[in-house]
């Protein structure tokens, strides 16, 4: 059964990414679209964390190493608390907080700098094994592209994951998620280098392999579960995943890896979002005030 | 106190001071027995990661125990190192982990083993990063003093450390600080600004240039960043010459980063000594001599900067 709570939450946060992405007028929807349903599922009610106090040290650690597709990073950030709506578009603006690409000493909340693939992975490991060593509870979540496991660190990173720290300390206070969606920059990941199979190198570098639907909230959260209950090492899960999820001309279309919509696009990609047909358009903008409240800001951004 | 290799010293340093904080930890990708960890290893087997030949792991993994508010110290040869500038620049560097990269075996004082070994271009490569600073110690003395330091500084910090052994040259009771240089040896016609393996080179040179009516003031630039602008902008405005000698390529090193601040805060004759071109196989003397980093090179090079 779909959690209709998560699934209201991402759906939000699916508008904030495309508004924020319109109006920085650059950035990654793709990646931003095809992650969002595995960080809502992360950041609310999985982790422990308190918004208001983003250092508090027992919080648990969420590392998205395809450090793109921050804007579903800001998106659930916002929605959590850790800082207004307002400032979602302020993205890649010069001052902002909220840098194209994840800086931790920008925004509290931030773990890592990242973007710079292939990397995480190692922080996320270091953050885990520095928990363990202090019999912490802390939980680290690492998100990964499919495109972004070409990088060779990330292969050093899984031939040590199941063996740090071993036999005392090994890290299963981590989870790690690729969000796999088959489409890097260039074209499709197939036409790139095909990483293929997937699941059996990950397995034959010591890591249980979860695969699920990375939209199906319900399979998400399962997978989290049973990721958790694997104390002895950490775990790996394959969510397979749309690049674009929910907008039509942007689903598993390489063009739209990294590009921002135009005000139209955007205005038409939200709409989709919500699930209203262009003729029940005007009349559920009369309704729901705060869509209406984007979308005109969207429209005078054409007219600046 | 006998000759010792820093990175020996470093060894010593890392094990005692780990015995009094145990947010100490150590990375290592298949060096320690190179980089000296081998013994806070040994007796810290908990604390200490070998994670195999894999620095670029190395380093993330150093930066998110970090992260997780441990020291860790993550080692190598200087130039494994900073080959992965790239996890260094965004891991530890703009994500300001409070690593402690350790670089050993820096220059061609390595010797036998050849360029691919040796730490030629660590310093002009971390230098461009906003916010490591990079140690160099002298002797055994100074490196303790320098682990010791690396320990209170909060933040990202390189330590260049050297294979072969330093003769002291630091007095017992002199103290490392960033962004400070100790004279050594005090002068009027030029300025020997030296760092790491050729520092008692320097020395040597001096005295050498001494029995010649030559004054040269030795300085030992152990802080490679932040330089220390004072000392050397006032033994500058007394000499009017430097002369910079370091075991690192002649581009982007302690030379260079003299010459910067001393192009824009009071232009001086400078001469850079260092490695020209890629080193090679060779006893380290002899690489020394053919490189002009030896005493008897220094010194003759001083001579023909100041037309004596």
């Amino acid at each position: 059964m779909p959690d209709a709570r998560l699934s209201s939450i991402a759906r939000e946060c699916r508008v904030q990414i495309i508004r924020m992405l319109t109006h920085a007028g650059s950035g990654h929807p793709g990646g931003s679209l095809s992650v969002i349903d595995l960080v809502v599922s992360i950041m609310f009610g999985r982790i422990r964390h308190d918004p208001a106090r983003p250092n508090w040290p027992e919080r648990d650690r969420l590392i998205l190493s395809k450090g793109h597709a921050v804007p579903a990073m800001y998106a659930a950030m916002a929605r959590a608390g850790y800082f207004p709506d307002e400032r979602l578009l302020t993205l890649r603006k010069l001052g902002s907080s909220l840098q194209g690409h994840p800086d931790r000493t920008a925004l509290p909340g931030i773990e890592a700098a990242t973007g710079s693939l292939g990397q995480g992975l190692s922080i996320s490991l270091g953050l885990a094994l520095g928990f363990r060593l202090g019999d912490k509870p802390n939980r680290v979540y690492c998100i990964l592209g499919d495109g972004e496991i070409q990088e060779g660190q990330v292969w050093e990173a899984a031939m040590a994951g199941p063996k740090l720290g071993q036999p005392a300390h090994g890290v299963g206070n981590l989870t790690v998620i690729l969000d796999k969606n088959r489409v890097q920059l260039d074209d499709f990941v197939t036409k790139i280098l095909d990483l293929e199979p997937v699941v059996q190198k990950w397995q034959a570098f010591g890591w249980p392999v979860i695969e699920i639907d990375g939209h199906d909230f319900d399979q998400i959260g399962k997978a989290l579960d049973q990721a958790q209950a694997h104390t002895g090492g950490p775990t790996f899960i394959v969510a397979h995943t749309v690049k674009g999820k929910g907008v039509s001309f942007m689903e598993n279309n390489p063009e739209w890896h990294g590009k921002a919509p135009k005000p139209a696009e955007a205005i038409t990609a939200i709409r989709e979002l919500l699930g209203v047909s262009t003729p029940a358009w005007d009349d559920y903008l009369a309704k729901d005030r705060a869509t209406a409240a984007i979308v005109a800001e969207l429209s005078a951004l054409d007219k600046k | 106190m006998p000759a010792k290799a820093t990175r020996a010293a470093f060894g010593e340093a890392l094990l005692e001071l780990g015995a009094r904080d145990d947010r100490i930890v150590s990375v290592d990708a298949d060096l320690s027995k190179s980089t000296m960890t081998v013994s806070f290893a040994k007796k810290y087997p908990e604390r200490a990661f070998n994670v195999g030949i894999a620095e670029q792991n190395a380093i993330g993994i150093a930066a998110g125990l970090a992260l997780a508010g441990k020291v860790p110290f993550v080692c190598s040869f200087a130039c494994f190192l900073a080959g992965r500038f790239e996890t260094i620049r965004i891991s530890v560097a703009y994500t300001n982990a409070n690593v402690k990269l350790v670089g050993t075996h820096a220059g061609i004082a390595i010797g036998e083993d050849g360029y691919s070994q040796m730490g030629l271009e660590d310093i002009a490569c971390l230098r461009a990063l906003p916010n490591i600073p990079i140690v160099q110690p002298a002797d055994e003395h100074e490196t303790k003093q320098a682990v010791a330091y690396a320990i209170e500084h909060d933040g990202p910090l390189y330590l260049r450390l050297t294979r072969q052994n330093m003769e002291p040259v630091c007095p017992p009771d002199s103290r490392f600080r960033l962004g400070r240089w100790l004279t050594l040896n005090a002068g009027v016609d030029v300025t020997l600004v030296g760092s790491g393996g050729p520092i008692a080179n320097c020395v040597a040179a001096a005295k050498m240039l001494a029995a010649d009516g030559i004054s040269a003031e030795v300085v030992n630039a152990s802080s490679i960043k932040p330089l220390d602008e004072e000392t050397l902008v006032a033994s500058a405005g007394r000499t009017g010459h430097i002369v910079t000698v370091e075991d690192h390529s002649i581009a982007g090193g302690l030379g260079g980063a003299v010459a910067e601040l001393l192009s824009e805060v009071l232009p001086t004759p400078h001469k850079r000594l260092g490695v020209q071109g890629f080193g090679e196989s060779g006893d380290p003397k002899s690489l020394y001599a053919k490189h002009g980093l030896d005493p008897a090179g220094i010194a003759s090079s001083v001579r023909k900067f100041l037309n004596r």
